[in-house]
């Protein structure tokens, strides 16, 4: 992998065979987490009938999936105020369906740009975007999953069980850094 | 020379206007998280809410160094929709009334 570079209005990069599987592989991971969600948003003829779908008014279980789908509101995990607990329930199960299309469909565009076997990516301004958010989501599922704390070092010790995978969330943020200042560029 | 001329005022009522709960503005939060790249929330502010690259890097100092920042304030389905944006690209946003 190169850093990625602006050619016009477009951003390329390139990946080789084991990265695009890394980049693919997690990405897929993720986008299957929350499509199962989505599976789990109540079905009723209603909705059916009106168009206006409602999701899940609970947060999710995983702390992963907590991550990715926030509260509307901060709730004080020791005493959370029931009156802003029933909001945020009503606001999460408005406003969750769309989110996880937002989601689902960033993913689908990674996994659309990126060739399974490696190569050139070039991306049009909207699928920077979504590579962006879609890289962001990887990362927020591995930061979440590794325990990432603001000090994280570039290496933990060789007998601690993350250690392999901090190697593969620091690669993502540097793809995910350089794809920024090319964007921004 | 001359002094200005002192009018007869009307006494204020001294004691707070009070403010109904549902007429207090929305506010968008951000909160600070170990993950989000400085960059990308950079970004995410001026792609968002059309933030200059100085407002935007200035709101993402605060949500850094004090934990959050108050990133858009409005109605309800305003801050609302800022939320639902916000966690789109995956940060860390929430909304309440201000005080």
């Amino acid at each position: 992998m190169r850093k990625w570079t602006r050619a016009g209005d477009a951003v390329v990069g390139r990946f080789d065979r084991q990265e695009a599987a890394v980049v693919r592989g997690l990405v897929s991971q993720i986008q299957d987490m929350l499509l199962a969600r989505a599976e789990e948003a109540p079905q009723d003829e209603l909705a059916q009938l009106t168009g206006i779908r409602t999701g899940p008014s609970t947060p999710p279980d995983d702390p992963i999936l907590g991550r990715l789908l926030p509260d509307f509101h901060r709730l004080d995990p020791d005493a959370p105020d029931p009156a802003e607990v029933d909001s945020a329930n009503a606001l999460r199960s408005l406003h969750e369906p769309d989110l996880l299309d937002a989601k689902t469909a960033a993913a689908a565009v990674v996994l659309e740009t990126c060739p399974a076997d490696g190569g050139e990516v070039r991306l049009a301004s909207a699928q920077a975007e979504a590579w962006l958010a879609a890289l962001n989501d990887v990362r927020l599922a591995l930061g979440t999953a590794l325990d990432v704390q603001e000090d994280m070092p570039d290496e933990l010790p060789p007998d601690d069980p993350r250690s392999p995978h901090l190697g593969v969330y620091h690669w993502l943020t540097w793809v995910q850094e350089t794809l920024v200042e090319a964007v921004m560029d | 020379m001359t002094t200005p001329v002192e009018h007869e005022r009307t006494q204020v009522d001294p004691s707070p206007v009070d403010v109904r709960t549902e007429d207090r503005p929305w506010q968008t939060l951000v909160w600070n998280d170990p993950v989000n790249l400085m960059s990308y929330v950079t970004y995410v502010f001026q792609k968002l809410f059309g933030y200059s690259r100085d407002h935007a890097t200035k709101l993402m100092l605060d949500v850094h160094h004090k934990g959050k920042a108050i990133v858009s304030s409005g109605s309800k389905d305003k801050v609302e929709a800022d939320v639902a944006k916000l966690h789109a690209a995956g940060l860390w946003a929430t909304m309440q009334r201000s005080s």
